[in-house]
């Protein structure tokens, strides 16, 4: 619960309801078994589909949800707060739907995007590569053109939802070596010469499949290009602002988990005749975690109306949120597992998941560094 | 057939309620508030009813302030057809709600009315079995299973004895129990199209209902705390409390 409940919106108030119902029946009794299982939960995210979580902000012509950046902070919130890892794969399939509808052709999303929003189909965003990271314009997955086709060689490192997603959305280069030799191609899985690395163990997000995706000799149809060659760079960065809302979003949800959690566990556990809530320094302790929240949440939820309202400086508030949000997460599910002592590192507690889930939010969509990188050179920028 | 289900907004279930401290009431300002959870069940029913064809609209019902506008969105979003909103600032007692109904039944003329057992704010259990009365209709509370027949229902109600299924003739007031069903949660798209749907005002005055209050609250109290338990030597000294003490034996 949070002081911006009351600024929302009552359609956001209806979509927050939904997602939390959703997520407090459908995620959170599960979460720790996906989680030591690494379970996919397949049956899980297509009943979410059909409440219209798959497409959040894609159009309505194809059964997407057609909502604004604002209201997706607060339902991935909500599907966080139950189960971070998974929320964070629907994000992941949000954004790459999002690509197809917004920068496809109409034939190309009639494709795709009707099988993307029931989730009979799961997707794919692949840009990191294992020589680039943080300097994702460097990637180096060519695509030659032959005929009808491009031939991709190359891999892709880190893909949430590799060898199990129907639907790759894939930066490649089909130019020359700066940003605008980048272009973006959707591979089909049962694309001849796509293969798979094997599935990557991992400290959390154990409930979506992580593994580097391979191109030998990989022929895709042209017909398969988003957007124009050399717009890949571009579709990548404008996804990535949604992207960082989304993933802050998540972190947020999952450090309010931990923050409840901690709450009701003061109220409860008694050291020295007193309940821990009975301490002064860990009420402040509890008073700080709520505040840092509340503060990211806010941010977050500014650099949504950012994207929503077309603002030039959405990409740096963009940023400022997602480091901020991301370590603020991360802080608050380290404090709550703190408050739990010994039982926070416990696996029958749900702290110590979040805490793993929450800490891979630092390094994706852009390092916390390359944040800073992001948020300088704006200001810097005479 | 329509099927038409009263929908009251309440304070939400996850909520810890609070006593004012005038003891007139309980704190409402910045609460969350919902549908009443056994009136969802209702809309649910009424659905699976609409959805298996045997009803052809489903109209929601809210009495209240103007905010239970919400509670028939909701009802709007979760698939129902039509809202009806009658407006007060009087809190509306089960009578009043009963009346204020049966207008409405007669001016829509549904075969069917489901109601939630009874509210979790005031926990009345009465408006469907006045409703009944009012309208000269057959009942059905309690119901954890409805089975159309032609002209007829067949109602299985959770009894203290376990579950009864009883044979009534439509029109019939039923109302739900917990075991009915689960409800569905609206999806977003089905949240944005509720916007579209039409909502009915009117006042308790256009349908010729007086409101005044029949029922006089004189005090609302906290629940006593719970006290901790004692430890008992023997089972004389067992039976001796329950006997004197408890006053249960």
């Amino acid at each position: 619960m949070s002081l911006l409940d009351g600024r929302l919106s009552e359609d956001q108030r209806a979509f927050q309801d939904s997602a939390r119902g959703f997520s407090q029946e459908q995620m959170a009794p599960f979460a720790a078994e996906w989680d030591a299982d690494r379970i996919f939960p397949e049956e899980a995210l297509r009943a979410g589909a059909a409440l219209g979580f798959a497409g959040v902000y894609v159009r309505e012509k194809h059964g997407g949800s057609n909502l604004s950046r604002a209201d997706a902070a607060v339902i991935f919130e909500e599907l966080a707060a139950g189960c971070v890892s998974t929320a964070a794969y629907i994000s992941i399939h949000n954004m790459a739907s999002w690509m197809i509808d917004s920068f496809g052709t109409e034939i190309q999303r009639a494709r795709w995007l009707p099988k993307l929003m029931t989730m009979e189909h799961f997707a794919s965003y692949c840009l990191t590569e294992p020589g680039s990271g943080s300097d994702a314009a460097a990637l180096a997955t060519k695509a030659r053109r032959d005929g009808d086709d491009y031939v991709l060689n190359g891999s892709k490192a880190f893909i949430s939802g590799g060898s199990r997603s129907d639907i790759y959305v894939c930066m490649v280069r089909t130019g020359d070596d700066s940003p605008g030799g980048i272009t973006c191609v959707v591979v089909e899985k049962d694309a001849p010469g796509l293969s798979f690395g094997k599935q990557e163990r991992k400290l959390g997000w154990n409930s979506q499949p992580t593994a580097a995706v391979i191109f030998e000799n990989c022929r895709v149809p042209v017909a398969n290009r988003i957007g124009a060659e050399g717009d890949g760079f571009k579709i990548a960065m404008k996804g990535l602002d949604g992207g960082r809302v989304n993933i802050s979003a998540c972190s947020i949800g999952g450090a309010r988990a931990c923050l409840d959690a901690a709450k009701a566990y003061m109220l409860e556990r008694k050291q020295f005749g007193k309940r821990l809530a009975d301490f002064q320094a860990l009420q402040f302790k509890l008073a700080d975690m709520a505040t840092e929240l509340e503060a990211a949440r806010l941010m977050t939820h500014h650099a949504a109306r950012a994207i929503d309202d077309g603002d030039v400086d959405a990409t740096m508030y963009c940023a400022m949120a997602k480091r901020f949000a991301t370590d603020t997460g991360f802080t608050v599910c380290n404090d709550a597992l703190q408050l739990h002592g010994g039982y926070g590192y416990l696996r029958d507690y749900p702290i110590e998941r979040y805490l793993r889930d929450v800490r891979v939010h630092q390094i994706l969509e852009g390092t916390n560094e390359i944040m800073r990188v992001i948020v300088s050179r704006k200001l810097l920028d005479q | 057939m329509k099927v038409l289900v009263p929908v009251k907004r309440v304070i939400d279930y996850n909520v810890k309620v609070r006593v004012k401290s005038d003891g007139t009431g309980v704190e409402t300002a910045n609460v969350k508030m919902s549908m009443n959870p056994f009136d969802e069940i209702g809309i649910e029913a009424a659905l699976r009813l609409k959805e298996a064809g045997s009803a052809e609209e489903v109209i929601a019902v809210s009495i209240g302030v103007a905010q239970c506008q919400e509670t028939i969105r909701t009802a709007l979003a979760m698939g129902a057809d039509r809202g009806v909103l009658v407006e007060t600032e009087e809190g509306a007692e089960p009578l009043a709600v009963a009346k204020i109904l049966k207008a409405i039944i007669e001016k829509e003329g549904p075969e069917i009315v489901i109601l939630g057992k009874q509210a979790i704010d005031d926990d009345s259990n009465q408006t469907g079995q006045m409703l009944s009365a009012l309208l000269g209709w057959s009942q059905a509370t309690f119901a954890s299973n409805i089975e159309l027949g032609d002209g007829t229902a067949d109602i299985t109600r959770e009894v203290d004895g376990g579950l009864e299924t009883i044979k009534v003739k439509l029109p019939v007031v039923v109302t739900t129990d917990l075991r009915l069903n689960e409800p569905r949660y609206a999806s977003l798209p089905n949240i944005m199209k509720a916007k579209k749907k039409p909502i009915d005002k009117m006042s308790p005055a256009d349908l010729g209902v007086d409101m005044t209050p029949r029922l006089k609250t004189l005090s609302v109290v906290e629940p006593s705390k719970r006290e901790g338990g004692v430890k008992v030597e023997s089972v004389e000294e067992l039976v001796e409390k329950l006997r004197n003490e408890a006053k249960v034996i």
